[in-house]
């Protein structure tokens, strides 16, 4: 794609870059970003986003609460996390220069949109005097481009209206990062075709701005280097880019199958959920059925219904639609029907932040119903490791019959990395079996699990009652025994403690026995990964584990913490994890929390980790 | 499994219908009724009991699914209609029943049922409404009278009860209509043509609360002044009501209006002609409000019954659609998604 020039350009080769793209929330930083990261992708990095935006949709122009964001760690090696602090910033306006700067790394290059530096966007992003002018960005590497004038020049000869042809300029800033970072333009030119099939002439602006800005990378004397990341060394196999909502998608859509049956997914539309609705309501020829349905709470309604009639169910939400639904959670619980929850946590408590990521409804999770309700909880800790856990939410409750959260977050629902496509014979079978033997049926008799059988509705001979009122075990018939109930609390506790010896051990990454171990569980796998890379490059001793299952934990968690002297969980979430594991096993832990909205830096936990073992290097 | 393919169809009676469990409603309540009603129209209904379930909510109408020998499921307060709806959409082959009160339903459960209603999902309700609150003994309800001394309203409850049937129509339910516990041929009938409509069904039943609202619905099911007082709608036919069949219902513009078939003004042909399929719902509308003025009989039967297809059957049609236009899905294509590459 490249034409040759005279230019006397050096391509350096990198190993590891962090971009941010910033503007206002209506400029298509998003969009921009997941373009470059699906480019990137595509080219063979591995790679870790952050989509860091408003909860307004068009806030208004040029204010700094209106600045949306998307952070992208690319590398030609192993990448775990979004990147602490970003190399590269795209600023599209003086408020996104403002609100990024604080982050970015002393030395990185700035590309700004100089157009957008004027009086009336100064003001409004509260600068004094023009950045661009003054010493403000001394130190930083600074490439001033007229983006809009660029893109009003490239499409002076369209139709389109003035409004339309700024609107292009993203992909401007996008050609010109292409060309900067020598990625190809056909993944996105394509993609331009595609989305915008219908509007031919959007299609050709668009397509005429990228390129535009990808020449202009070439020709200019702005830029006199261009870098290079070479592919990463992954494992062989087909790959492709996912973000953790449509792996849990995709991962429900898989069980299904591998179960044979039909999937139901009763949802309200919620951030950062929603997406997991939107993928799963276009797989319709998978035998998936979605309702958006009026509430929360007739979201998991029409999902136990759903349960009731021998489908896969799901209900999929955020922290506020999880308190909407505690109490159907219960009846799922008390009737002993096979049910997946996903919540994609988000800052809380009430509306809380509703875009920004955050740990703290694992408490909730497990405990927060009336009465005894146990309830199996799972974490995803990776975007991709989304559809793992889809699959294996679906498993376990079908196979134990009562309900199993999935927790996810929305740092990992919203971030994509590529992903290897698992073949079909790598996933886990999942076998269910509808009893339609009426030859002494009783609606609570057990199995070796203490799961009890499941039958459709129209199965002749074998009509039976559920309910939330207490069932005498085995009969299923309304109960009033205190013995009964007694029994029947233990019963239902002892079915999800029973998934204890269904699910893997917790496994020690490093050495198994030392100073410290810091134990995580969700989202924050990929900071505390990176952060143990560096202590291993740097020869400090320190291990890790992640817990991907919460109630039950596995097995040999006691024992697995006992071996070490110190243990760490660093937590979005003021120490619910911590809190669990004093009160189960009475081992004393360090906390570290931040709840920020965003993941833990790695440096940030690496400064913890030093801390801790109070400079020396845990040997 | 018995092989049952060649045996003889067994018409199915009343008590096949009931369940092992002891009915545990007051002695003298008006449930009772009802359910003896559902259990003599079911085996007239022509569909098979294991393809049949009763969903209900909280409340003394909710232990209703316990005594009915079909599936059920007798589940949390309000929530009846949303967990009907996702059983029947995800198994639109099921015949799914809603029983449910007028505190589950106006109340904590209103939400759900406009939304049934709306979407006309294919399931019937019978909701048993004694404008009072039962299992908590004795609050006033979204139904009661404004003006109602309960436990909770001791000096008179100050809010405007819900009209259920007018609520039915204003969301769109497709067929509406009203009984009550002491007709006991009437609630049958309007159980059966429930169960032929393809679509929502919603009947109100009029149901006495002996202990904590006993006589709400006398002056209409009390034999002295049932006549005067209540108006049986019958499609295409006058309304006529009265113990002499001498009076009926006018419509004077928007306003109905009752006239004396005697008084030598008024004749049969003046009357307004009961018509349940009425394109506009404005008609049932007004029938629906007619007690609101004194002196006008309260109706009873079916207010509207339309037919438009069924949102369980529009999601089962897209999917099958959509099928057969892609074709069948392979989980590995699904995986891949468009975009892919190799690493080798």
């Amino acid at each position: 794609m490249a034409q040759d020039n005279d230019k006397n350009v050096e391509t350096v080769d990198l190993s590891d870059v962090t971009v941010r793209f910033a503007g206002d929330s209506g400029d298509g930083m998003q969009l921009t970003g997941s373009q470059f990261s699906d480019t990137t992708a595509l080219v063979g990095n591995d790679l870790s986003t952050l989509p860091d935006y408003p909860a307004e949709i068009r806030a208004p122009a040029g204010t700094l609460y209106g600045v949306s964001g998307f952070q992208l760690h690319f590398s030609s090696s192993d990448v775990f996390t979004p990147g602490d602090s970003p190399d590269v910033l795209v600023a599209m306006n003086p408020a996104a220069l403002k609100i990024n700067l604080k982050d970015i790394k002393p030395t990185a290059t700035i590309i700004v949109n100089e157009d957008a530096f004027d009086a009336k966007n100064l003001q409004t992003a509260g600068w004094e005097s023009n950045p661009l002018n003054d010493d403000t960005l001394a130190g930083y590497k600074v490439i001033r481009v007229p983006i809009t004038t660029l893109t009003t020049n490239t499409l002076a000869e369209t139709s389109l209206s003035t409004k339309e042809i700024v609107r292009c300029k993203n992909f401007f800033a996008l050609g010109m990062m292409y060309w900067l970072y020598s990625r190809p333009l056909e993944p996105s030119m394509n993609w331009i075709a595609s989305k915008f099939k219908n509007k031919p002439d959007i299609a050709e602006a668009n397509q005429k701005v990228l390129k535009a800005g990808y020449y202009f990378g070439d020709s200019t004397e702005i830029f006199t280097t261009r870098y290079n990341v070479k592919p990463a060394k992954l494992p062989k196999g087909t790959y492709r880019s996912i973000s953790g909502n449509e792996a849990t998608a995709l991962g429900f859509a898989a069980a299904a199958q591998l179960a044979d049956l039909p999937l139901f997914l009763g949802s309200y539309p919620i951030t950062p959920a929603s997406d997991i609705l939107h993928f799963l309501s276009s797989y319709k020829n998978y035998n998936v059925k979605t309702l958006q349905a009026e509430d929360e709470i007739a979201g998991i309604s029409s999902a136990i219904g759903a349960a009731f009639g021998g489908s896969l169910a799901i209900t999929t939400t955020s922290g506020p639609g999880m308190a909407l639904k505690t109490e159907a959670m219960g009846l799922a619980v008390m009737t002993e029907l096979p049910l997946v929850i996903v919540n994609v946590q988000r800052g809380g408590p009430s509306t809380g932040l509703p875009t920004k990521t955050e740990q703290a409804d694992l408490l909730q999770s497990i405990y927060g119903r009336n009465g005894e309700a146990p309830m199996a909880v799972i974490a995803a800790s990776t975007p991709s490791e989304c559809f793992t856990m889809a699959i294996e939410a679906s498993r376990l409750a079908l196979k134990f019959m009562t309900p199993v959260i999935l927790l996810t977050d929305g740092y990992i629902a919203n971030g994509a990395e590529p992903w290897r496509v698992p073949e079909i014979s790598e996933l886990p079978k999942i076998e269910v079996k509808f009893r339609t033997d009426p030859e002494g049926y009783q609606p609570f008799s057990r199995d070796e699990n203490l799961a009890r059988p499941w039958v459709k509705p129209g199965t002749p001979g074998m009509e039976h009652r559920l309910g939330g009122l207490e069932k005498a075990n085995i009969t299923g018939n309304v109960s009033y025994d205190p013995d009964n109930h007694d029994n029947m609390i233990r019963i239902r506790a002892q079915k999800v403690k029973n998934m204890e010896n269904d699910i893997p051990d917790l496994e020690v990454i490093g050495d198994q026995e030392g100073e410290l171990l810091v134990l995580g569980w969700g989202g924050t796998f990929g900071s505390i990964t990176e952060a143990m890379d560096k202590c291993k490059k740097n020869g400090v001793k320190v291990s890790q584990a992640h817990l991907r299952y919460l109630n039950p934990l596995p097995k040999n968690t006691e024992a697995v913490l006992r071996k070490f002297k110190n243990i760490l969980i660093p937590e979005i979430n003021m120490g619910q994890l911590a809190r669990i594991i004093r009160s189960e096993f009475l081992i004393p832990v360090i906390q570290f929390n931040k709840m920020r909205g965003l993941p833990f830096k790695s440096s940030d936990i690496e400064e913890k980790i030093s801390e801790i073992l109070g400079g020396g290097n845990g040997k | 499994m018995a092989n049952n393919i060649d045996a003889p169809e067994v018409k199915l009676k009343a008590k096949d219908f009931a369940s092992d469990q002891d009915v545990r409603w007051c002695p003298g309540c008006g449930d009772y009724s009802i359910l003896a009603q559902v259990q003599r129209s079911f085996p007239d209904i022509g569909v098979k009991k294991e393809d049949i379930v009763w969903v209900s909510g909280i409340g003394c109408s909710s232990r209703f699914p316990y005594y009915m020998n079909t599936y059920g499921f007798h589940s949390i307060h309000g929530r009846a209609a949303a967990i009907a709806t996702g059983l029947k959409v995800s198994r639109p082959d099921l015949s799914v029943w809603v029983a449910t009160g007028d505190g589950d339903n106006m109340s904590i459960g209103g939400n759900h049922f406009i939304h049934a209603c709306r979407k006309n999902i294919d399931f019937k309700m019978l909701m048993f409404n004694n404008k009072i609150y039962g299992l908590t003994k004795g609050q006033y309800s979204p139904t009661s009278e404004k003006g109602k001394v309960t436990k909770s309203t001791p000096f008179g409850s100050v809010d405007y009860p819900f009209n259920p049937i007018s609520l039915a129509l204003g969301a769109g339910a497709t067929f509406v209509a009203r009984s009550m516990d002491r007709d006991p041929k009437h609630m049958q009938e309007m159980i059966k043509k429930a169960a032929e409509h393809k679509g929502i069904a919603f009947i109100e039943i009029f149901q006495n609360c002996n202990i904590f609202n006993d006589g709400a619905f006398e002056l209409f099911t009390d034999k002295e002044t049932k006549e005067d007082n209540v108006v049986y709608l019958v499609h295409d036919q006058p309304m006529v009501f009265g113990k002499e069949k001498n009076k009926g219902i006018k419509l004077d513009g928007f306003n109905p209006v009752v006239v004396d078939l005697n008084d030598g003004k008024h004749s049969i042909n003046d009357l307004l002609v009961h018509k349940e399929d009425d394109e506009s719902p404005t008609r049932s509308f007004i029938l629906s409000h007619l007690t609101d003025s004194d002196g006008f009989p309260k109706p009873v039967g079916i207010f509207r019954r339309i037919l438009k297809p069924t949102y369980d059957e529009g999601v089962q049609n897209q999917l099958e659609y959509i099928t057969e236009k892609k074709g069948k899905g392979k989980l590995v294509d699904l995986l891949k998604g468009k975009n892919t590459w190799e690493v080798n």
